[in-house]
């Protein structure tokens, strides 16, 4: 039987979730022998055209070429899969979404602007071609993303748990940040999957793995207000990592433009 | 019946050190990231000493104050449900073979642990989990031999939180029973009363004078303070048919545009028992494991049915909560779901109080 | 303190091994799969009543609950039509003969069969709702002077989805026996009725005093044939019907199939209709 083909993708992004792989130790040579990897550029192999049963992709849709890049992948991909904030939500980068100004940014900050071409809005794959798997965080885990590859190599669809951190924190036995400093933590609203990682060191959720599966973003928000934090400041905690990801995006709006 | 003894603060570590000699592995409460914990502990000095709780709704802080007591504290957002109930476990593995897979045991190393510092709610809350996770058709083996071996030293609560209602679920704040041994903390030390064989013996086994009718008398008057100190109630323990009749209440919408959703509530609830299943394969394409862990009426998994969602609303999962556990319960347990521990309360990130809750649905 | 093999075997989580002696493709998404305990005592003392329910597990993706279809008395196998809707059951589908399957049960509370016996038996699906049944139909066909009339209403949204429909032919030839189904869309050449299942309630030939409902599907539709069967002057308490919940353990444990008071695993999934009522009907619960 023939070995089942993967690649990994990159578009607008900074590498980091394609870690997950590279990071994954014996795991990742455990992984080398039950697929065929034909490209990966950060890796070494490079064949961006060739058929393959699993498209990983990382990073967000910022230019034209990206749009012209995506469809050739899922054309050749039987099942694709997004890595991360920017793949599946437009990452940090989509911050600059629905601002005007942002078109000057590129003339103010380089000095050959002509050779920049991007689109007003980075956007997620999503929208752009059908996505069989989104795997949100930044960056991904390589426990996600193994784990979704030994459930697609076992042939049944991956789970994809859109509880919130919290419910990983109790597991883990941290102290609720919330409760006992006042912290500004997302986690109530976020979805799990980096295992509770900031409450577990003493800090607040920022909200990197996007919204949680029924997040009451509007309760949070206001709960954020009344705990000291200005409308500013409030909205800065949606308007983030997963800032074009609802309902994050409508409600830091909401509080950035009030 | 024996006489109570009374246990100097001094002679804590002769129990501590009694109990290891049992075998036993001791679990005491200490201060960490400011909550209280319990954890493994060798020594008493690791306990809350001079620790005081400033608690109310969607608020806890473990503060150093000047007194000397290790027990003027209610409790913290867990105590015994996660050394019995596991967060996380592995139900068995399976092994890919030639023809198909063999299903493989898994190793139990469950221990005899001591826990020092158990609350009359959590030995309330502990005998409705030994019912659900024993008392049915099929007990659970790994809850049984968690279970089976642990050595309760209850202490009597003398310093109730904002948050706690227990006396008016009637679990609190002395421990009744199901305790090996039961201490009430005074300056200085506790009036300690043996509940069982085994309590008795350590008793014993520590040579301590009998507690004096003042001391006895102290520990009373402290307990029966705490109860009346307490200024949370829920509104009567049999609350099953008043509630059914309000499932269409308008409370629900109003509670569901606070509550976040994120299942604190029902994971620091001593009884909640709700988890779910998960497959994790191991990517060699060798194996499999099949593991439990701690799920919420308030997550997406618990009524989610082929392609569909039977509760996608906030306010139906809070419903579902709350009905459950003060209404539907007494249909599965006899009684019911709530001992007033006031968890749901302190660790509820907005501050959502059940007892104000009930009572405002019952209006 | 117990060894590990003792609760290894006392445990009631681990599946058993069971082999598909037979798979049966019976609709674009529907598939039966024909099993068999690899161990042959184990096969040998296996009993159910139709209307429980088995965990079945596949390996590397986890378990779902899937009802009996098969006669009870069936000594060398058993089986379970299942629809192909989860990564479970679509992993399930890939399976062939021969393949080895966990399988744990049965579960549960099943159809009141001698409560039954002497009466007129009301079998009424919708959808999939009929796998349940067909056990019944089977146990009351083949003991057929044990029981008086015997009615099948089933329901389909599309008649693509009707399954078994050679058996639904068959049986209606047989003495006593009313056949009645109906599809809401339907491709040409569908000579029964075009519409709701419930619609056909009211032709069933039956002694509504005499008689016990076995009811479904989708549980809009069990209320509304609980009001119909109730219409036709059945007592309320002679409906029974298969409920489903999500369940993950279904030794009462893990809490997700719960229903008010009811753990549907262990209390159900069979309910006499009073039991169920008062929640079934508000729904959202």
């Amino acid at each position: 039987m023939q070995r089942p083909r993967i690649a990994v993708h990159k578009f607008a992004s900074c590498d980091g979730c394609q870690l997950a792989f590279l990071n994954a130790g014996a795991a990742l040579l455990t992984l080398a022998q039950r697929v065929d990897i034909v490209h990966f550029a950060e890796a070494g192999w490079l064949d961006p055209l060739a058929e393959v049963d699993i498209a990983f992709v990382e990073g967000s849709i910022s230019t034209p070429h990206d749009i012209e890049r995506i469809r050739a992948v899922r054309a050749s991909a039987n099942y694709l899969v997004t890595l991360g904030a920017c793949a599946t939500a437009g990452g940090l980068q989509a911050l600059r979404n629905g601002i005007r100004e942002s078109a000057n940014w590129v003339a103010d900050l380089y000095a050959s602007p002509q050779y920049i071409e991007s689109l007003p809005e980075s956007r997620p794959i999503s929208a752009h071609v059908k996505v069989d798997l989104e795997i949100w965080g930044c960056p991904v885990t390589t426990e996600q993303v193994l784990g979704a590859t030994a459930n697609l190599l076992n042939g049944v669809a991956p789970v994809n748990p859109g509880e919130p951190v919290c419910v990983e924190c109790k597991r883990r036995g941290h102290a609720c940040v919330v409760v006992t400093q006042n912290a500004p933590c997302m986690g109530p609203v976020t979805r799990t999957g980096c295992g509770a990682l900031c409450p577990g060191v003493g800090r607040a959720c920022y909200g990197c793995f996007g919204p949680a599966e029924l997040p009451n973003a509007a309760s949070m928000a206001k709960h954020f207000e009344q705990s000291g934090l200005s409308k500013r400041e409030v909205a800065r905690r949606f308007l983030f990592i997963t800032s074009a990801a609802q309902p994050f995006a409508d409600i830091g709006r909401h509080y950035q433009d009030e | 019946m024996h006489a109570d003894r009374f246990l100097p603060h001094a002679a804590l570590q002769g129990l501590y050190e009694a109990l290891a000699e049992r075998g036993y592995a001791v679990i005491a409460p200490r201060v960490k990231d400011g909550a209280i914990f319990y954890e493994e502990s060798r020594h008493p000095d690791s306990l809350p000493w001079g620790i005081r709780l400033e608690q109310d709704a969607g608020a806890s802080r473990a503060v150093q104050d000047t007194h000397t007591q290790c027990f003027a504290w209610a409790n913290g957002p867990q105590a015994l449900k996660p050394l019995t109930f596991a967060p996380r476990e592995t139900l068995w593995r399976i092994k890919r073979t030639a023809v198909g897979f063999a299903v493989e045991a898994i190793e139990h190393a469950a221990r005899p642990l001591a826990v020092i510092g158990t609350r009359a709610c959590d030995l309330a809350a502990l005998s409705i989990q030994d019912r659900h996770f024993l008392g049915g058709p099929y007990p659970d083996p790994g809850y049984a031999a968690r279970r089976e071996d642990m050595l309760l030293i209850a202490v009597n609560c003398t310093h109730p939180a904002s948050t706690c209602f227990c006396a008016s679920t009637g679990y609190g704040p002395a421990a009744e029973a199901g305790f090996d041994l039961a201490l009430t903390e005074l300056e200085g030390g506790f009036v300690a009363r043996a509940g069982s064989a085994r309590g008795e013996e350590l008793l014993a086994a520590l040579t301590l004078e009998n507690a004096t009718p003042e001391q006895a008398e102290a520990a009373a008057a402290s307990v029966r303070h705490a109860a009346e100190s307490q200024t949370r109630a829920i509104p009567g323990t049999q609350l099953r048919d008043a509630l059914m009749a309000r499932l269409d209440h308008p409370r629900w919408r109003e509670v569901a545009e606070r509550c976040l959703a994120c299942g604190n509530c029902t994971l620091v609830c001593p009884t909640c028992f709700c988890h779910a299943e998960v497959e994790l394969p191991e990517l060699d394409g060798s194996g499999s494991l099949h593991a439990r862990e701690w799920d919420s009426c308030f997550g997406e998994r618990h009524a989610y049915i082929h392609g569909k969602q039977l509760r996608p609303e906030i306010s139906q999962r809070y419903r579902q909560w709350l009905t459950h556990k003060l209404a539907t319960w007494h249909e599965q347990f006899g009684r019911s779901g709530c001992v007033g521990c006031g968890r749901c309360i302190a660790w509820c990130p907005v501050g959502i109080d059940i007892t104000e809750e009930a009572t405002a649905l019952l209006k | 303190m117990s060894s590990v093999a003792d609760f290894f075997m006392n445990s009631p989580h681990p599946p058993q091994l069971a082999r598909i002696v037979e798979r049966i493709q019976e609709s674009d998404d529907i598939f039966t799969l024909r099993l068999r305990f690899s161990d042959a005592a184990l096969q040998d003392g296996y009993r159910f009543t139709p209307g429980q329910f088995n965990m079945v597990y596949l390996p590397g993706a986890g378990e779902v609950p899937i009802s009996l279809s098969s006669d009870p008395e069936e000594r060398e196998g058993f089986a379970h039509t299942i629809r192909a809707v989860g990564r479970v059951t679509q992993g399930l589908a890939a399976l062939g003969r021969g393949a080895e399957v966990g399988l744990r049960g049965p579960y549960g509370r099943g159809w009141p069969l001698a409560e039954a016996e002497g009466k007129d038996v009301f079998v009424v699906t919708g959808g999939l709702g009929c796998a349940p049944v067909m056990a019944v139909i089977h146990y009351v066909l083949k003991r057929r002077e044990r029981f008086k009339r015997l009615v099948i209403l089933q329901g389909v949204k599309h008649s693509h989805d009707l399954i078994w429909r050679a058996s639904y032919e068959r049986w209606a030839q047989e003495a006593d026996t009313q056949v009645l189904l109906a599809a809401n869309a339907t491709e040409a050449l569908w000579p029964w009725h075009v519409g709701s299942p419930i619609d056909l309630v009211a032709q069933a030939e039956f002694d509504p005093a005499h008689a016990v409902a076995m009811v479904c599907g989708p549980e809009g539709m069990m209320v509304a044939a609980a009001r119909a069967l109730k219409a036709r002057g059945m007592d309320e308490a002679d409906i029974h019907l298969s409920l489903e919940r999500n369940m993950q353990c279904a030794l009462g444990l893990c809490g997700h199939c719960q229903l008010g008071g009811k753990f549907i695993c262990k209390d159900g999934p069979v309910f006499a209709y009073p039991e169920v009522k008062a929640l079934l009907e508000r729904g959202g619960l």
